[in-house]
């Protein structure tokens, strides 16, 4: 295998890709939503379970590539325990890191978080893939505007 | 063909030797493409005639008292007698220019549709179909108040002409199929389709985009009612396609785009409309394309299509079974008779994940559904890895294919 592809498929997200974690309904969750990639079929339903404006659980199910699995699955473990501001902080250096957008910085208490993302980061030297690692942050961000009725699309 | 013609003995398609005439491998060394299917790459002549055409001959047509505007005029005439002979039609009158089949399929659906269609009339599909020759057909059905009917492949990937049989009735007006699936690489009996078809009065329309490139086509011997297909699958230019139809059945039909170039007479209270194949060339046409796509047919019968149908079978027969030696790879089904195109999956790893690290080993496939959701769905998988071929690729690029393979496999098991 080549540097660039062990870069990309770090063990990490292998696993990820194999063992999603909360991957898994809620049962009765105060806001879902669904992300369509329609370019390669990926599918996923996020789950989100709010306690005021804190993430008390948060889910997803679907189908989809490694990337977009171990994205997911890295996501809903990061974010579970976050108010919407820091979510949205997490998102915003993510999608700017995996997109080559301007990277500023966390709040320190999310710095650990932040670094739980980074082996995502790879797939921005794969623009036909980026969307595969945005899909779940999308459809978390569609279900928190109000459980969009209408699938999003990645960008 | 005279027997003069069938007399010659067949040449040899060389792909080493190809390789010369697309720059495309002087400029990528070590390109393994195999996504021909999306659309093939470009012979110097083509690239070079387009460029030349304009250097010397370009001036809108149809248009000019002039003589260069003639001389244009001239090559995109003959470009339509060229597309004529290609597909042994009757006349070059019935040849329309489009930007593609998609947009050919769409011209036939909007025009011929609502001028023929009634509430309770069928049209029916097969489920191999690309989205381009399956979505117009649901949309004017739904316009019309028709009913839009898929007929199913059989288990081994074959078209199942036994329940498209039953499908057929009086209310079918329209049987829309392919020649070769861009999926599978299954070839449906079209001539079969066409006779139950027409026994019951209905049209046939045939999508041929991946069958013009790499098979003898006779549409008089097909017996279909139209016949489209894009140049640049066909190595031509993008951007120019063709709709054959019957004469009469496009005289019957009315305009679809109106504006210049198409028209007889214009006042303000009326307007008449030119015969075809004009009547269906609304505005400046894509003339040098149309030049492209006539030197791209020279090139496909410089080689001979029965010499690439064999080129391409041979492969085809060595890529089934090189990847079907691969532990942990299913290929999709494609029926007893099949070319050129063909689908795997690889068990438990994502088509996307295959086509990323394929990429990495300078193997250029296709991932993903393939503008075939119906397909995929009735398959039940998200997407496919597709390998298509083209007069270029030889048996090392399926060597290069499988060995890239066989390191995906190897990576995402460990």
């Amino acid at each position: 295998m080549t540097m660039d592809l062990r870069e990309l498929y770090q063990d990490i997200i292998l696993d990820h890709g194999r063992h999603p974690r909360n991957f898994r309904p809620i049962e009765r969750p105060t806001h879902t939503a669904k992300g369509h990639n329609p370019l390669c079929g990926d599918r996923v339903t996020l789950y989100l379970m709010l306690d005021g404006d804190r993430i008390a659980d948060v889910s997803f199910e679907g189908r989809g590539c490694a990337i977009s699995t171990a994205s997911s699955s890295l996501m809903t473990e990061v974010l579970k325990g976050k108010t919407l501001a820091e979510a949205e902080a997490l998102f915003a250096q993510f999608h700017a890191k995996v997109t080559g957008g301007e990277v500023h910085a966390v709040p320190g208490a999310l710095e650990e978080d932040a670094e739980r993302l980074e082996p995502l980061t790879g797939v921005k030297a794969y623009p036909a893939r980026v969307k595969c690692a945005t899909l779940a942050w999308h459809a978390f961000e569609a279900a928190v505007k109000g459980g969009a009725s209408e699938p999003v699309k990645t960008e | 063909m005279n027997d003069l013609a069938a007399a010659k003995p067949r040449a040899v398609v060389d792909p080493r030797a190809l390789r010369c005439e697309f720059p495309i491998y002087r400029h990528n060394p070590g390109l393994v493409f195999l996504d021909s299917g999306a659309s093939a790459q470009k012979p110097a002549s083509v690239i070079d005639g387009v460029a030349e055409f304009y250097r010397r001959d370009y001036a809108n047509v149809h248009r000019g008292v002039y003589q260069l505007s003639q001389r244009s005029t001239d090559a995109f005439e003959e470009a339509r007698e060229a597309t004529r002979a290609f597909l042994n039609a009757a006349d070059a009158n019935e040849i329309v220019f489009t930007r593609g089949a998609t947009e050919s399929i769409n011209l036939v659906a909007q025009s011929w549709g609502p001028a023929f269609l009634k509430p309770g009339d069928e049209i029916i599909v097969s489920d191999l179909e690309h989205h381009s020759n399956f979505v117009p057909w649901q949309m004017i059905c739904e316009r019309m108040g028709a009913h839009f009917r898929v007929a199913p492949t059989g288990p081994d990937g074959g078209f199942d002409l036994a329940a498209f049989e039953a499908m057929l009735s009086l209310r079918t007006k329209m049987v829309a199929v392919t020649h070769v699936s861009n999926v599978t690489g299954a070839i449906p009996p079209v001539e079969r389709i066409v006779e139950l078809a027409h026994a019951k009065g209905a049209k046939v329309l045939v999508d041929g985009c991946q069958a013009i490139p790499r098979m003898p086509v006779d549409v008089r011997a097909l017996g279909c009612d139209f016949y489209v297909f894009s140049g640049h699958k066909a190595y031509g230019p993008s951007g120019i396609g063709v709709l054959w139809g019957r004469y009469d059945l496009l005289a019957a039909m009315p305009p679809w785009q109106t504006g210049g170039g198409m028209i007889t007479l214009v006042t303000p209270r009326h307007t008449e409309f030119q015969d075809p194949p004009h009547r269906f060339e609304a505005g400046t046409p894509d003339i040098s394309g149309a030049h492209g796509l006539k030197l791209a047919l020279d090139f496909v019968e410089r080689l001979g299509r029965e010499s690439i149908r064999d080129h391409e079978d041979e492969l085809t027969g060595y890529a089934i079974d090189r990847l079907s030696r691969i532990a942990g790879l299913t290929l999709v089904p494609g029926g007893q008779r099949r070319l050129s195109v063909l689908s795997f999956n690889l068990n438990g790893i994502h088509p996307h994940d295959v086509g990323t690290v394929l990429d990495q080993h300078g193997v250029a496939v296709r991932v993903g559904h393939h503008c075939a959701q119906p397909l995929m769905d009735k398959l039940g998988v998200a997407g496919t890895v597709r390998v298509s071929l083209g007069v270029y690729n030889d048996r090392g690029d399926i060597d290069a294919l499988a060995a890239a393979v066989e390191t995906c496999r190897e990576m995402f098991s460990r």
